[in-house]
This record gives C-alpha cells, sequence and structure tokens, in this order.
C-alpha cells in the first residue's frame, strides 16, 4: 500500500487510474450487459458455410462482401439477430421487389440459418440471436406487456397486434405467426420500417413482458370466433353479412307465407 | 257463460278476465279496432320490424348490463381473472366493463347480444328508410312520419355513440376525442362547446356519467315516445301497399293484426333475438380487453367506430390536411374537420330529412297515396337515392381504408386518392346509370304488356312464314306493370297574364319548373288500355306496328316511349 501511496503524485498517476477506470467499466459492462453471449461459440467452418451460402444467395444484392450497394443495405455490423429474423421468417431471400419483403416459408433449414447468421456476426459485432430464457413467455409480465405494446408497437401492429397500414404499400405485419424468439428479435433490429428498440428503450425484461402479452392473444378471444380481431369495421361487415342477412332471409320467408 | 259448456276452463278464465278489463277500461274498443287492423304482406315491410324488435332487445340486455356498470371516471386497480389486464390501473367505468365480460355470469353474452343488437338497430333503421325512400311511402299523407322516423335515426345514431363511449377503454376514448375535435371546429362557439360538453379540458371526469345519462334515459326515452308516435302514425295512416287487382289508394289489402299478424311478428321478434342471441354468443364484438383503460396518448391501427358513424371517419380520412387550415385575424378556421365533420354530415342529413317536402314541391301532387310505387317508376328518385348511397358508401370504405390496405394488399396511398375522386365522381355516375336503368326497366315492362311472355315456340305458318308464340301476361303480372299513372313537367304559366301585369310568384315556378323538368323530363309511360287493346286486335306479333300507326294516347310504341323534352318544347 506504502508503495502506492508514495507514487500518487506521479504524473502518470492519472493515466494508470484512468486506465483503471476504463477497465473496471469495461468489466462491470460485460458483467451486467444484457446483449447475450451465443449460445454457442460458432465454428470456423459454420462461418465457412455461412459464407459460401452468402455468395450463392445474397451477394447478389447486399454484395460478395455484404457491403450493400445502391437500395440494398450493408449487413456489416446488424448481427446474427438482424439475419436470424430475415431468413426464418422467409423475408430473405426476397423474391421480388415490392414496398417491402413479405413473409413468406423460409428457404433455408435452421442449420443453414444458423450458418448464414455466423457469418454475417463474424463480419463486425451487433445484436446477437436472444437465449431461450430471454424469449420464455413465461418469465414476462402480461400486464405490463400490455401497457407497453400499446404506447410502443399498437399504432402500427394494431391493439393485439394483428397487423395495420403504414404509407405507400407497407404495412406492419400480423404478430399472430411470429415465434417469441422473432418478436425479440425484431425489436432488436428494427426491419424493414420498424423503428429499433434498443435495450435502453425497452430493456430485456420488458421486450419479454411484451413477449408474454403477445403469447395471451394466442388463446383466442373468449368473446367467440374473434372476426380478425381488426376493430369495428368487420363487426359492421358481418351485422350486414349474418345479422341482416339471416333477417332478410326470414323477413322474405315471413312474407310469402300467406295465411 | 253458462250455456256455453262446451268451452275449456282456460277460454272460460281468459273471457272473464278480458271481460273484467272491459268492464274497468273499456279497452274492448280499442283491442276490437286493433285486432282488425289490416296489414298487407310483403318482406319489406317486415324492416321496421327488425328495427323495433332489436330495440327491444337493447332495452332488455342494457337493463341487464345498468346492474353492473359503474358510470364513474374514478381511478381505481383492476384486480381479477383477465391476466393482462391484472394490476393495471383503469377507470373504474372500464374496470367494470372487465368485470361484466369476465366475472358476471352471461356478462359477456349480454354485452356482446347488446352491441351486435346496436348494430343491427341502425342497419335495419336504413334499410327500412331505403324502402320507404325507394317505393315513395314518405309521401302524402306520410311526410310527417317520416321526418318521425328520420328523428328515430338520429336518436338511433346517438344511442350507439353515447353507449359505444361509455366502457372508456382507448377505442372508445379516441372517437371521444373525435367527437371534441368537430365540435372546437366549429368557429367562435368552438371551444365553448368542448368546455360544455366535456366540463372542462377533455377528457375531464365527467363525460363518462354525462353520456350515461343520455345513454339510458335520455335517448331510450325519447326513442320509446317517437316509436310510439311512430307505429300511431302508422295505424292512422294505414299501412302502403304494393299495386295489384283490387289494390286501390282508398283500400288496404292484406291480413286482420290478430290472429295472422300477431303470430308472424311475434314469431318474427323470436327470430330476431334469436340471430342477435347467436351473434353474441359467438361473434366477439368490441373486444375493449384488447384496447385496454383509456389513455389520451396511444391511438392503435385500426381504430375506427362502429359502422354507422364510419362515414363520418371516411370523410376526415379523405380530407387533404395541408392548406386546409385557414388563419383568419388570429382564429384557426380548421376546414380539414369542419368540412367532413360538421358541413358533410349537416348536408346529408339535411337532404334526407327534406326529401319529401322537396319531392312535393316538385311533382305540385298535393295527393294522398297508399300505393307504394316500384323503385323503376320514378327513375330520377331512385336515382337520387342511389347516389346518395353511393356516396355513403365511398365514405364508409375510405373510413376503413388501412383494413383494405392490408387485407388487399393495396398502397393506402392509392386508395385515399382513389376514393377522393369517387367521392365526387361516383355518386353523378350512380345517379346517371341508375335513371337508365329504371327506363330500361321500365320498356321492358311495356314490351312484355304488350307482346307478352316469349315462349320459345316457333310456329310456322301454311305461307312459310316463322313466329315466336308469345304467352299473354295474366291479370296480376300485368297490373303490376300499368297500374301507376303517367308523370309529367309541372306547366310553367307565363310570366306576364293576361292584362300585361308580372304575375307574382313567377321565378319560385320558373325554378319549380325547371326542377320538374329534370324529375320527368325523361319518361316511358305505361302502357294505356288503348295501346293495350290494339297490341292485342291485332295479335302478337304484328302488334307492334298497327299500334304505332294509331295515335293511341301521347305515346305510340314501346320504341318511341322516350318522348324527351316534348313539354320543354312546348313551354
Amino acid at each position: 500500500m506504502k508503495a502506492i501511496a508514495d507514487r500518487r503524485h506521479h504524473r502518470m498517476a492519472p493515466v494508470v487510474l484512468l486506465l483503471l477506470a476504463l477497465l473496471l467499466t469495461g468489466a462491470v459492462y460485460a458483467a451486467l450487459s444484457p446483449t447475450p453471449a451465443e449460445a454457442t461459440a460458432a465454428s470456423e467452418d459454420d462461418i465457412a458455410a455461412g459464407a459460401a451460402l452468402f455468395r450463392t444467395n445474397c451477394a447478389t444484392c447486399h454484395g460478395p462482401g455484404a457491403e450493400g450497394r445502391d437500395g440494398y443495405p450493408s449487413l456489416i455490423g446488424v448481427g446474427a439477430a438482424a439475419v436470424d429474423f430475415q431468413v426464418s421468417t422467409g423475408r430473405m431471400p426476397m423474391q421480388a421487389t415490392g414496398p417491402q419483403a413479405p413473409a413468406k416459408p423460409p428457404v433455408f433449414d435452421e442449420e443453414q440459418i444458423a450458418q448464414l447468421a455466423a457469418y454475417v456476426a463474424s463480419l463486425a459485432p451487433g445484436p446477437s440471436i436472444p437465449t431461450a430464457d430471454q424469449v420464455d413467455p413465461a418469465g414476462g409480465d402480461a400486464a405490463n406487456g400490455m401497457a407497453l405494446f400499446r404506447t410502443n408497437c399498437a399504432m402500427c401492429h394494431g391493439s393485439i397486434g394483428r397487423g395495420g397500414a403504414l404509407t405507400e404499400g407497407k404495412y406492419a405485419p400480423s404478430l399472430g405467426g411470429s415465434t417469441p424468439t422473432q418478436i425479440y428479435e425484431a425489436m432488436l433490429t428494427g426491419p424493414s420500417s420498424m423503428p429499433v428498440f434498443n435495450d435502453a428503450n425497452i430493456t430485456p425484461e420488458e421486450k419479454q413482458d411484451i413477449i408474454a402479452f403477445l403469447e395471451e392473444q394466442k388463446q383466442g378471444s373468449p368473446g367467440g370466433t374473434d372476426l380478425g380481431a381488426v376493430g369495428p369495421v368487420s363487426e359492421g361487415l358481418w351485422v350486414w353479412v349474418v345479422g341482416m342477412g339471416l333477417l332478410l332471409g326470414a323477413a322474405v320467408w315471413i312474407g310469402a307465407k300467406s295465411a | 257463460m253458462s250455456q256455453n259448456t262446451t268451452q275449456s276452463r282456460g277460454a272460460t278464465a281468459a273471457a272473464a278476465t278480458a271481460d273484467y278489463l272491459d268492464q274497468r277500461t273499456g279497452i274492448g274498443i280499442a283491442v276490437k279496432n286493433f285486432a282488425r287492423k289490416v296489414f298487407p304482406d310483403h318482406w319489406s315491410f317486415l324492416l321496421g320490424e327488425i328495427a323495433l324488435y332489436s330495440f327491444l332487445v337493447l332495452v332488455l340486455t342494457g337493463i341487464f348490463l345498468t346492474f353492473f356498470f359503474v358510470p364513474s371516471m374514478g381511478m381505481t386497480v383492476y384486480e381479477g381473472p383477465f391476466a393482462p389486464m391484472d394490476g393495471v390501473e383503469m377507470s373504474e367505468a372500464f374496470a367494470s366493463v372487465l368485470n361484466i365480460s369476465f366475472e358476471v355470469t352471461g356478462g359477456l353474452l349480454i354485452r356482446q347480444i347488446h352491441h351486435w343488437a346496436a348494430l343491427l338497430f341502425i342497419a335495419a333503421i336504413v334499410t327500412h328508410m331505403m324502402r320507404v325512400f325507394f317505393t315513395g311511402a314518405f309521401r302524402k299523407p306520410r311526410e310527417v312520419n317520416w321526418l318521425v322516423g328520420f328523428v328515430l335515426m338520429l336518436l338511433g345514431l346517438a344511442a350507439g355513440f353515447s353507449g359505444y363511449s361509455l366502457p372508456d377503454d382507448v377505442l372508445s376514448g379516441n372517437g371521444l376525442r373525435i367527437a371534441d375535435g368537430v365540435a372546437r371546429s366549429i368557429p367562435i362557439v368552438g371551444s365553448y362547446a368542448s368546455f360544455l360538453l366535456f366540463g372542462g379540458e377533455f377528457p375531464g371526469e365527467v363525460i363518462i356519467p354525462r353520456l350515461y345519462a343520455v345513454h339510458i334515459l335520455l335517448v331510450p326515452g325519447l326513442i320509446l315516445a317517437l316509436v310510439g308516435l311512430h307505429l300511431l302514425l302508422v295505424v292512422l295512416h294505414k299501412h302502403t301497399h304494393y299495386a295489384g287487382p283490387g289494390r286501390t289508394e282508398r283500400n288496404v289489402v292484406g291480413y286482420p293484426l290478430f290472429p295472422v299478424y300477431v303470430a308472424k311478428a311475434g314469431g318474427f321478434f323470436f327470430i330476431v333475438f334469436g340471430v342477435l342471441a347467436l351473434m353474441g354468443a359467438t361473434m366477439t364484438i368490441n373486444p375493449v380487453w384488447n384496447y385496454g383503460p383509456y389513455d389520451p396518448s396511444p391511438v392503435s391501427a385500426g381504430a375506427q367506430p362502429d359502422w354507422y358513424m364510419l362515414f363520418l371517419e371516411g370523410g376526415l380520412r379523405l380530407m387533404p390536411g395541408q392548406g386546409t387550415e385557414w388563419v383568419i385575424a388570429g382564429f384557426t378556421i380548421p376546414m380539414n374537420i369542419l368540412v367532413p365533420g360538421v358541413i358533410i354530415p349537416g348536408l346529408l342529413f339535411t337532404v334526407l330529412g327534406a326529401y319529401p317536402f322537396v319531392e312535393a314541391w316538385v311533382t305540385g301532387d298535393r295527393r294522398e297515396h297508399h300505393i307504394a310505387e316500384r323503385p323503376r317508376n320514378n327513375p330520377v328518385r331512385t336515382g337520387v337515392g342511389v347516389a346518395t348511397l353511393t356516396a355513403f358508401f365511398v365514405l364508409v370504405v375510405a373510413g376503413s381504408n388501412d383494413i383494405l390496405a392490408t387485407h388487399f394488399g393495396l398502397s393506402i396511398n392509392d386508395i385515399t386518392w382513389v376514393l377522393r375522386v369517387a367521392l365526387i365522381v361516383a355518386p353523378p355516375v350512380a345517379f346517371w346509370a341508375t335513371k337508365r336503368i329504371c327506363l330500361g326497366l321500365q320498356r321492358k315492362d311495356r314490351e312484355l304488356v304488350l307482346h307478352g311472355h316469349e315462349t320459345g315456340r316457333i310456329v310456322r305458318f301454311a305461307s312459310g312464314e316463322y313466329i315466336e308464340v308469345h304467352r299473354p301476361l295474366d291479370e296480376y303480372e300485368r297490373w303490376v306493370r300499368v297500374a301507376h299513372e303517367p308523370k309529367r313537367p309541372v306547366a310553367l304559366l307565363p310570366a306576364y297574364d293576361e292584362r300585361g301585369v308580372r304575375r307574382k310568384g313567377y321565378r319560385r315556378d320558373a325554378l319549380r319548373a325547371r326542377v320538374s323538368r329534370i324529375f320527368f323530363e325523361d319518361r316511358v309511360d305505361p302502357v294505356t288500355p288503348a295501346e293495350l287493346v290494339a297490341a292485342q286486335a291485332h295479335g302478337e306479333h304484328d302488334a307492334l306496328p298497327s299500334a304505332s300507326a294509331e295515335p293511341v294516347g301521347a305515346l305510340p310504341a314501346a320504341e318511341a316511349a322516350v318522348d324527351r323534352g316534348a313539354d320543354a318544347h312546348q313551354a
């Protein structure tokens, strides 16, 4: 201790302190940072296989080094989460240009998606795929998720996430068929027109709450068929089709039945 | 009674009770008159009944709901079986709706029946109004009853909107916010009106209790009273009926209320209730638990009002925002809200309420009418009706533009532009097309009356000539097609009388003549008896040339039946 105390006025002391502070911050950040570590570290083989898949299927638009080009985004730094989201929902590879890439049956299997994700993640650090614990609906509070969803998501995705229209043919898709992992990844990476909800904006626990709220919706409506859960327009349509339809039929029947 | 030994005990008891009541209230006369009231048989005369029965269902289910609903904006924390709301702070009104939906036995079913009945109530009113409009059943002596019905429709909208706002969920709060915005858009009085309505700044703490009083007391009371008046007037005027042999402007052909119509109408009530119960039991409506408790900040995608308010929403969505907020001397005149929120509905409702009086003025017809017209026989009226409905439909579609965009993969911007154009172009096109279709159908009627049905039987004469045999119409078929009277534009008397003095009221008459020409310039007259005799006397085949050669009536033959502007030339 005496040796340190003796040198506390040394002119290099502030530099050492600064370095120590940085080290401490880094260590605390590494310990507390919510950024999930990859469950299994990608092997060199995975990255190589991913690179091969990338050159065959993605390089046409995103460029041979994933650097992107005019009208096609660079994938350097988008992270494994973005790749997993885009490819596992079938949005990528895109079939045709349009207002936005529609979801469709995925082209690649799970292993290939993991290889592609490993390759893109190897280019530069970025958000990684969340762990199973992070997206487990059971660990979230659906009521808090409801409040968060209404404030952050419902203006595009609708009150319970059945989708909604955006400008010029773009749309917020229905979340009914999305897996918890995909929902988490979408918040993390902000695909298409969606903004990024980073962990400072919506914490990982809150993301889990939102997932819990959306999982609740899969139980169906307590009131019967949900008529698409798109609000009063479908209710208005069905009161004319079913209600007035049946009753006009009944009226014709009664009117035709002469005493 | 004693000698009537064959009568069952039940019937005797009923007779005794009736006698007891009759001796004390004199109700026998009323029952006798009412039971013998004759109603004509036609499906379209049952549309108003759908509305009436929906209203009864609304009252029944509404009474149940008042037992559990708490009309308060006081805050509470929900603790109940619905997980996504557990521990959420909300108004007592919203919490009580969750309670009705998830804890009260049968509560959700009754709530859903109530809401479906509300949608059906307005749908039936609108359909009933269309029937009355298109058959001209609003003509003398029924103009006042049209007005009563029109006010009932407005009250129906008021009941619907006030009820829709009660649960205090996000969607209903959004609706109230729009109502607040529309109130504020009115120049000068706007902000005062808004503060008066909400007891201060929106949303305040009084609007739910106020709307509750409106919804369960004021509006239903008025509806009940006016329904009574509406039906009383129906009884006084007698029901209209469609043309047919033996049916005149001075009688009603149908069946007596008792027993036939009591059975039919009573049965129909249960059918309406059954359909509503079916819908309430199987189809979710207004899932307020999805929307969450009201908070002025969030608005979700797919935020729309119930269907009958959708045309207002559509107007607001179609109206361009830029450049339509006029600032005059520091005061903002928001035309982007004033036009779709106040002026368009104001115009629509004025036209709807005033139409019978406009038509009476145009035709100058002061006679009573008890035979309902076929829509084709008044092409301009039918065209006006279809054009109005087209405008309404365009606005409804515009109010649903985001749903259309997502479900049909369209661009919301394109939809909006197409509908902006359609709102201006489609109604005149619909008017023109409807009018032409009506005239075409009338020509078809003339053709049928003069020549009969085509049978497909080809006969060859000895001379080698081929003809197709036509089967003449029977009495009933023909009657329907010839019963209406030919219409003419009103004649315009000269501006100056025989002494060269300018006639008073000439300008008003000139205007009337001009509008009347629009109504009746293009027309197809019904076949006259003389034409029919001529057609039949010469056999089916050569009826046509001979009829056109004979000067019967003003209109020689089917092909020449549109005497466009004949009177205009004479005048």
